[in-house]
């Protein structure tokens, strides 16, 4: 492929402003009323469900919350736009990801509360556990996608990483693995535009993230972030070309990150209110929202319904969150091995006795 | 300095060893007869790791063979020649330089069924992959409570006396041991070396499989394919009666050696090769020593927080009422792996070992 070919556009690829109008763009077409109505109400729901998240850790029910607060456009239309059989590789950030992905909140919780590394069957869902070593898990997203590709299967990989992530040496072997094995990965960059406190001034220099996947010959797309219907029909082709046996893709998502790291971060030491007042001019559920109310889509009543379907999964997440689980101290050692060894059950043997005596 | 050590050790030679030579000949003959079964080819454990990887290629339609020069080449130590053109480019294949890279696409292909064997070109080279192996690798099937087991086995050339530049000799194996999650294995002779890397391929957990360098061109008389003793076992490579050597991979050769010229001194000497760093097999280990009443570690790595200290804690937690003497270590220096023109100074010779073996307090014993 030539260079050009390659290339991103010299603007964010947009399909609905942010006044809530369609825009014409000549590559990718709008997605149906269907999928947009699809889409906001899963944007609904995950927003609503981030902020129970957010609101049961100042609770003290989870260690930790990485809010995705801003970014579910990215999050709801990237997985949306997955076929069934298609494996899905998240980070810390994408707990919205999971659940749009229809994994049970509170095994897509269970990392987060501290009771387990990871709470779901990956192979249940085609979902890896959430990967916090950054970028680390875009290299097994093309190692999955090449083995499905050399079994003749059709299908693709969605691997999420961070503006940050990209930094790291891990995401430059996956590009460049995925682009020399034609791998059938698409490579989504959720550009929230903060790593921790650092800005992506600092973290590259590229034009844009999605000019790198030239470097890989591998093409890149960059994409406004918080549409989702643009988000949708980018990665939707993306992955469709993949399976394809097209290769692999780059797709950055511009958004922005409107809450802190995590909960225990104070974004107030390195970042201004204006930019954030600016960013929630361009909150992405609202936008989908207006086009819908404005073409009729979507009325007051409809509007409220899916506010309140997604109150009620929160308050059902609420109250199995507040039920106490029961861990199994044993089982600690159940799964270092497919068998334990010897020495493991010895000292699964001096814990249970510690336990019987405390008991 | 081997001059001193026959002194010291003629002096205090328990009354017993007349008694002992007889039946370590007799132990000798034995143990000969278990290592070395009764037809034979000449086969270098080079080819005896050719040969486990091509009837795992072709034994089992999910295996892959991948890594660095792998392909055509047959990878720099021939380790994988032939394999490409016997097998095509979608079973063992080259990839792009990067470790981190290899493993990590390693555990995903691992995901979706298939058994990878990946190779690291040399030791020191595995380090980029790192972060892959410690916090992927080894922890997925915990973090997943047994939902993705990941049957991958990266086999890592390892170890000196190969006259190496910097970078070509490291022994890294207390890196990977330290590591909850993976087994480590390495191969001290030519059928082991068929038979570990048969059992680390049909492994349902990842497997470092260490294979020392230097022993590559080693020939032993067996026939392939051949089965040795399951993958966590230790075995007695030389039985003895005084003190127990503990080696593992290119030191079993070494040790074997020691305890030859050790008899000349009077010294009957088992020697144990452990085959499994992890999981460790206790039971062997601690039943020679419990026997010989004396033990020695030997490994080319540095010995500070090496593997041999857990050995020596080990042994001394388990064996202590059966001991003459503190266990003691010999290593490698610690220091960073010498040039080739002097790492003879840095690996433990056989009079480094013997010397070793002097200091196991006979005088107290024999008083
Ligand atoms: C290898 C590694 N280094 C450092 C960290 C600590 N860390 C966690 S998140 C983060 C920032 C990542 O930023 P980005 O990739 O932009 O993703 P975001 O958190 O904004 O979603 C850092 C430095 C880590 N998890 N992994």
């Amino acid at each position: 492929m030539s260079p050009g070919e390659l290339l991103p556009g010299s603007a964010p690829i947009q399909l609905v402003d942010q006044d809530g109008r369609r825009v014409a763009d000549p590559a990718y077409g709008c997605p149906d009323t269907g999928v947009l109505l699809d889409l906001y109400r899963s944007m609904v729901a995950g927003r609503r469900f981030d902020r129970q998240a957010t609101a049961l850790t100042r609770q003290g029910r989870l260690a930790v919350y990485p809010s995705s607060s801003g970014q579910e456009a990215c999050q709801v239309a990237a997985v949306r736009a997955m076929g069934e059989l298609d494996w899905l590789f998240p980070t810390y950030r994408e707990s919205v990801a999971l659940v749009t992905r229809g994994i049970d909140p509170v095994e897509v919780l269970t990392l987060l509360r501290g009771d387990w590394h990871c709470g779901y069957d990956p192979h249940a869902y085609r979902a890896a556990p959430q990967c916090t070593p950054l970028a680390t898990n875009t290299v097994h997203a093309v190692g999955l996608a090449d083995a499905a590709r050399r079994k003749g299967d059709q299908v693709a990989v969605l691997v999420f990483i961070g503006d940050g992530a990209t930094s790291e040496g891990d995401a430059h072997e996956a590009f460049n693995f995925a682009a020399v094995f034609a791998a059938p990965v698409v490579f989504v960059v959720q550009n929230n535009q903060w790593a921790i406190s650092v800005p992506l001034s600092k973290q590259s220099k590229a034009p844009t993230l999605a000019h790198k996947a030239v470097g890989y010959g591998m093409r890149g797309h960059h994409v406004d972030g918080n549409d989702a219907a643009a988000v949708y029909a980018v990665v939707r082709q993306a992955l469709d070309d993949a399976r394809a046996g097209g290769g692999p893709a780059l797709v950055e998502c511009l958004t922005y990150r409107m809450d802190a790291h995590t909960n225990a971060d104070d974004a107030g030491r390195y970042r201004d209110e204006a930019e954030v007042e600016l960013w929630r001019q361009r909150d992405p559920v609202e936008r989908l929202e207006r086009l819908l109310l404005a073409e009729g889509a979507l009325d007051e009543a409809a509007r409220e319904a899916v506010a309140a379907e997604a109150e009620e999964s929160a308050a059902a997440l609420r109250a199995r969150m507040n039920a106490e689980p029961e861990l199994t101290p044993g089982d600690l050692f159940e799964h270092v091995y497919a068998k334990p060894t010897a020495h493991l059950h010895r000292q699964a043997e001096l814990l249970a006795h510690e336990l019987s005596e405390e008991a | 300095m081997a001059a001193t050590t026959s002194v010291t050790k003629k002096a205090t030679t328990p009354a017993t060893k007349a008694t002992t030579k007889a039946a370590t000949k007799a132990a000798e003959t034995k143990a000969e007869a278990s290592v070395t079964p009764a037809v034979r080819t000449s086969v270098t454990m080079a080819q005896a790791l050719n040969a486990a990887l091509r009837d795992a290629l072709r034994d089992d339609p999910s295996v892959l063979v991948f890594g660095e020069d792998v392909g055509k080449l047959g990878g720099v130590f021939r380790i994988t020649d032939g394999l490409a053109a016997e097998f095509g480019d979608d079973r063992c294949f080259d990839t792009p330089l990067a470790e981190a890279g290899i493993v990590g696409t390693a555990i995903g292909m691992a995901m979706y069924g298939m058994r990878p064997v990946v190779e690291m070109q040399f030791d020191a080279f595995a380090y980029p992959a790192f972060e892959q192996v410690t916090s992927h690798l080894a922890k997925l099937r915990n973090r997943t409570r047994g939902r993705l087991g990941l049957p991958v086995v990266i086999r890592v050339p390892y170890g000196g006396g190969i006259g190496g530049v910097e970078h070509h000799s490291d022994s890294s194996e207390a890196y990977y041991t330290h590591t909850p999650g993976l087994k480590v294995v390495t191969p001290g002779t030519p059928a082991d070396a068929y038979s570990l890397l048969r059992d680390a391929i049909a492994d349902p957990d990842p497997v470092i499989f260490m294979e020392p360098k230097r022993r590559y061109w080693t020939k032993g008389d067996l026939d392939l394919p051949v089965r040795t003793e399951p993958m966590d076992r230790a075995v007695v490579r030389r039985p003895g009666t005084d003190v127990t050597l503990i080696a593992y991979g290119a030191m079993v050769a070494t040790a074997l050696e020691t305890a030859d010229a050790a008899r000349e001194e009077g010294w009957d000497v088992e020697v144990v090769d452990l085959r499994s760093l992890v999981p460790f097999d206790d039971e062997t280990v601690t039943a020679s020593v419990r026997r010989t009443g004396r033990a020695v570690v030997v490994h080319e790595a540095s010995t500070f927080g090496g593997y041999g200290a857990e050995v020596a804690a080990r042994v001394t937690e388990q064996c202590f009422h059966f001991l003459e003497a503190p266990v003691l270590r010999v290593g490698g220096f610690d220091i960073p792996y010498p040039p080739p023109k002097l790492e003879e100074h840095h690996l433990p010779s056989v009079d480094r070992i013997l010397d070793a073996v002097a200091r196991l307090q006979w005088e107290e014993a024999g008083a």
